[in-house]
């Protein structure tokens, strides 16, 4: 099962209660998804400065700031739960490379100008008050709630998946070639931490963008060599793309005013979001990429 | 009787609908903020009017027997599914598997249903204003689909004995459907599924009927006892 939800903002007014909108929809999807949820905020800033969204488990926070704080002479850090968002000039790789050496409790789970990854196991209820999602406020968001089937429920095994600067994939479905495709990216120096299929997907996306392929070229290539049932929302920094498989066997419908576009795997999750009785209602027809803002 | 699913339990409101007092005289109901619940008016089975005002989720009307049911607004997955008797009237559009093993009874939908309409139905009626999805009719075995819109790929694929009738185009054909003649005894048919559906600006003469070649069936009419 699983479920997805996402919000894109058009009118500014709204991006202070983000946050509170799309927790509202996550935790309506509880019922697609009880195991582990996640969620993914754009907010851009201004500055040189990347932010790198880590979860360090059950690491002792004090400690490894300071630690943390030895690698890096520009380091600012806040802590929200178990993760952490460190803003730094330091590149993704660097940044990757000092996690992996000194760091090993922690994951790396997404970087950019304006996202912050946020995701564990647990209700998506609870998930989302441990983060205090209410709170946060930018210009989109996506996420998920997971129902875990081929992987095992963990934090790695969550959603959204990190498939580059600013960008990330959740997924409701399942990838029946993921073993294949994971080899070949892996031979292409594309990195996993999981077992998850969807992580294969996320990696096929970087892998496609790193080969300076647009989104949209990226996810017409997907219905080629992806196999299996899927409908993913893919987030950018501008926004999101959204893509059913061709059979359309997972559900996604798609609200449109002139406020927001949302979009959800049950009707159920948006029904709390202002005007939406008004609202153009549709779901993506299957086979065909839509996206917004970017 | 107006029924508020904001201040009512779906199951409260499902099982005062499905017990009706039949010694009250009540037969009209409104229901209110269904806010995509899903199962809303599922196993209804005496006659009565029941208006949604506003959208629901999947299975909405499912099983229905004698009521008629209205949905001012879209319905998820698999409406009157296994539909005995009665009618459904959608105002939306519709999700997928529209009219699922519907049995019988007469489904409407104002706007488009997406794929598997009327998938493995089995006598039930169903009138699509708008357009249909890929593998609408997909195992069909009686009963009439009526689409004034266009159909999407593998149309009617491996079907039995439903009569599809298309106004627009057809993107595909499934395996074992084909295009069949309009006999007169048909277009008097699609008249009065048209008239009743008070649908006035389109002529039975614009539709296009399939059915199956019967090619694929696994027995033979002329081997039953």
């Amino acid at each position: 099962m699983c479920g997805i939800v996402g919000i894109y903002l058009k009118n500014e007014k709204l991006n202070n209660s983000l946050g509170s909108l799309l927790a509202e929809m996550l935790i309506n999807m509880g019922s697609r998804g009880p195991d582990s949820a996640g969620f993914a905020i754009y907010n851009e800033e201004n500055g040189e400065k990347l932010k790198y969204s880590i979860c360090i488990n059950d690491t002792d926070y004090e400690n490894f700031k300071k630690e943390l704080s030895e690698h890096f002479d520009d380091a600012d850090i806040k802590k929200n739960s178990d993760h952490i968002i460190l803003k730094t000039k330091k590149r993704a790789n660097d940044v990757l490379k000092i996690l992996k050496d000194h760091f090993k409790n922690t994951s790396l789970v997404g970087y950019g100008k304006s996202i912050e990854i946020f995701k564990q196991v647990g209700s998506p209820h609870d998930v989302v008050k441990k983060f205090n999602l209410n709170n946060y406020s930018g210009t989109h968001a996506i996420g998920h709630t997971r129902m875990a089937t081929e992987s095992a429920i963990t934090t790695d095994g969550s959603h959204p998946y990190s498939t580059g600067e600013d960008e990330c994939l959740v997924h409701n479905g399942s990838l029946s070639n993921h073993n294949n495709l994971r080899r070949k990216l892996k031979k292409n120096g594309i990195n996993f931490d999981s077992e998850n299929d969807t992580e294969v997907a996320a990696g096929y996306i970087s892998n496609h963008l790193a080969n300076k392929k647009n989104l949209k070229e990226t996810l017409n290539d997907g219905l080629r060599d992806l196999d299996g049932f899927y409908t993913f929302i893919t987030g950018t920094r501008n926004g999101f793309a959204v893509l059913r498989d061709e059979i359309a066997c997972k559900p996604a419908v798609i609200a449109e005013t002139k406020d927001y576009v949302a979009i959800a795997s049950e009707f159920q999750a948006m029904a709390h979001l202002p005007g939406v009785n008004d609202a153009k209602i549709f779901e993506p027809e299957p086979g065909v990429v839509y996206s917004w803002g970017s | 009787m107006e029924l508020d699913l904001k201040k009512l339990k779906l199951r409260n409101v499902n099982e005062k609908l499905q017990n009706l007092d039949r010694k009250k005289n009540e037969r009209d109901f409104t229901i209110i903020n269904p806010e995509g619940n899903h199962a809303v008016c599922a196993g209804l089975n005496k006659e009565m009017n029941v208006t949604i005002k506003g959208h629901v989720g999947y299975y909405c009307a499912g099983m229905n027997q004698k009521a008629n049911i209205t949905i001012e607004g879209n319905v998820g997955t698999g409406v009157a599914e296994n539909m005995m008797s009665g009618k459904v009237h959608v105002k939306g559009n519709a999700s997928q598997s529209a009219g699922a093993t519907a049995h019988g009874g007469l489904l409407v939908i104002d706007g488009d249903a997406s794929s598997r309409c009327g998938i493995s139905m089995k006598g039930v009626d169903i009138i699509v204003k708008g357009s249909v999805g890929h593998m609408s009719g997909f195992m069909s075995q009686s009963g009439n689909l009526i689409v004034c819109g266009n159909a999407g790929e593998a149309l009617g694929d491996s079907l039995y004995e439903t009569n599809i009738y298309i106004r627009g185009k057809v993107k595909s054909l499934g395996a074992d459907c084909i295009e069949k003649k309009m006999d007169k005894k048909h277009l008097n048919k699609l008249k009065k599924f048209l008239k009743d559906a008070e649908i006035k600006n389109f002529k039975a003469e614009s539709f296009k009927r399939y059915g199956s070649a019967r090619k694929l069936y696994n027995f033979k009419i002329d081997n039953s006892y």
